[in-house]
């Protein structure tokens, strides 16, 4: 019990470096996402093989590989940044691709008569879709979004291992400091139950607000 | 473009002709990205002789097969168990029995919701266990128990009247159970199940942060080499290749499992999952 009343900071930093990463990355993949999904959907060609092959590759790309390669392979070229952008940028591509499924698969439960209806209007592509489309997707995409950014949250634990400040990581300082390892993990794992929860409340609230079936 | 879509007009001449414009514009500037990516890799120097040279070595290439072999058993370790561990569990949540259910309800849920690496690490580090079954046991509990929840959702997707039926000719629980539900919901999960190992496939290389000597373990040997100039760049090109390789080829597997499955009429009674590893996650339905 005394693991986490001594050391209240050391979790505290860990803590907040989780949650940091898992707020940037997520603006990184939301953005990411939107205008991969956008892309994919879009009249022109090379746009759309241009998102189905980031798509494809990323979501078929274990996570450490992509940290291992961002982290330890930028530098190579001379892209010398902090270890937390490094994690930032692996994390919000990575689940970017994620996103842009569920976006993608959002806009196909609009039915085809709201942009058939837009079109006769004389909507262009960009109005179609920002104006009747997507507000209407966005409904939907509400509950996988969620899901897709509390994955995000826990995949964040592998930053840990790549020397970047977060909740994982505190457990070498501590059993180096010879506390119990078993009450050490206990509390990671209630920090994590903590962000976890706190972002399916999150989207909770969103879905009541917003959300509907369909 | 064969299918119309519904966002916008099929392109008149003029349209058509600015599409082709800005086709070839983004084509130029990806083709520009590249080569600007391919002119640092030789500016960096990264297609030296010296960098490439060990991947001509037989022991060198041995390591590395070595390492992909120990990712591929891990893996198999890994999908056999999570599966056994995702029936037991799935069984344990359609139970009519309270405790059963409640207890592996519990089960699922705190699995679920616990990063799968602080489960490995736990496993790794506090339990004292050595690295391959640490990552298989973090794995197995892990996949487990999202493969309970396929099971479930699969067993409650067939029809509600094939039940009834097996139940109204006189059949028991667990008959209905094997006879009736399971067969009929087995083909309709398999997408899913399939896409749950690529999942499982791509976690195995979390085994490169216990010091399980896999592939990634493997790459990294060799990359931090001072003979061979540091081969980081040329050891990362080939090794995403072949992991991207592997897991690409069991997600296009399971699209075509579950293409074929919406074709066949013996899964009338039950709605085909689509095959998207992506929405396996947990609180997605």
């Amino acid at each position: 019990m005394d693991v986490l009343t001594d050391n209240f900071s050391l979790y505290g930093e860990g803590f907040l470096g989780t949650v940091e990463l898992t707020v940037y990355a997520s603006a990184l993949a939301l953005v990411l996402g939107f205008v991969m999904a956008s892309f994919r959907v879009a009249p022109v060609g090379s746009f759309r093989v241009f998102g189905t092959v980031w798509v494809t590759v990323l979501r078929n790309t274990p996570l450490t590989l992509l940290f291992f390669a961002v982290m330890l392979g930028l530098p190579r070229f001379g892209l010398v940044l902090p270890f937390e952008v490094f994690a930032v940028l692996a994390l919000g591509c990575y689940t970017s691709a994620f996103v842009c499924e569920v976006l993608r698969s959002g806009i196909n439960t609009v039915p085809r008569g709201q942009g058939e209806a837009a079109r006769s209007l004389g909507m262009t592509f960009t109005q179609t879709l920002g104006a009747v489309v997507l507000p209407q997707a966005f409904r939907t995409v509400i509950p996988p979004i969620g899901s897709t950014l509390i994955a995000l949250a826990k995949n964040s634990a592998i930053a840990g291992a790549f020397s970047v400040t977060e909740l994982l990581g505190t457990y070498k300082t501590l059993s180096e400091l010879g506390y119990n390892i078993v009450w050490t993990f206990v509390w990671i794992a209630v920090g994590y139950l903590i962000i976890t929860l706190t972002i399916s409340a999150l989207f909770h609230v969103l879905e009541k607000r917003w959300g509907v079936a369909r | 473009m064969t299918e119309s879509t519904a966002l916008y007009d099929i392109p008149g001449p003029h349209a058509r002709r600015r599409h082709l414009l800005y086709g070839l514009v983004s084509t130029v500037v990806i083709l520009a990205l590249a080569g600007w990516f391919l002119y640092l890799l030789f500016d960096t120097e990264q297609f030296t002789s010296t960098k490439w040279s060990p991947f001509l070595y037989e022991g060198i290439q041995e390591l590395l097969l070595e390492g992909l072999g120990n990712t591929l058993k891990a893996f198999a370790y890994a999908s056999v168990l999570s599966l056994a561990l995702g029936a037991v569990l799935g069984a344990g949540r359609l139970s009519e029995h309270r405790v059963l259910r409640w207890t592996s309800t519990l089960l699922v849920e705190f699995f679920r919701a616990m990063p799968v690496l602080v489960m490995i690490f736990f496993i790794f580090v506090a339990l004292k266990v050595q690295p391959l079954p640490a990552l298989v046991a973090g794995l197995t509990l892990y996949n487990g128990s999202v493969l309970a929840e396929v099971f479930r959702t699969g067993i409650h997707a067939v029809a509600r009247g094939q039940g009834e039926a097996a139940y109204a000719l006189g059949m028991r629980k667990t008959q209905v159970m094997t006879y009736v539900l399971v067969p009929q919901a087995v083909r309709a999960m398999l997408p899913a199940i399939i896409s749950q190992l690529v999942v499982a496939l791509k976690d195995t290389s979390l085994g490169f942060l216990i010091t399980y000597e896999e592939f990634l373990h493997a790459g990294k040997l060799i990359a931090s080499n001072l003979d061979y100039d540091l081969p980081f760049i040329p050891v990362v090109l080939v090794i995403s290749p072949i992991y991207i390789g592997m897991c690409m080829l069991l997600s296009w597997f399971a699209t075509w499992v579950a293409r074929r499955e919406r074709r066949s009429p013996k899964t009338k009674a039950v709605d085909v999952a689509p095959a998207e590893p992506g929405t396996l996650l947990p609180g997605a339905q």
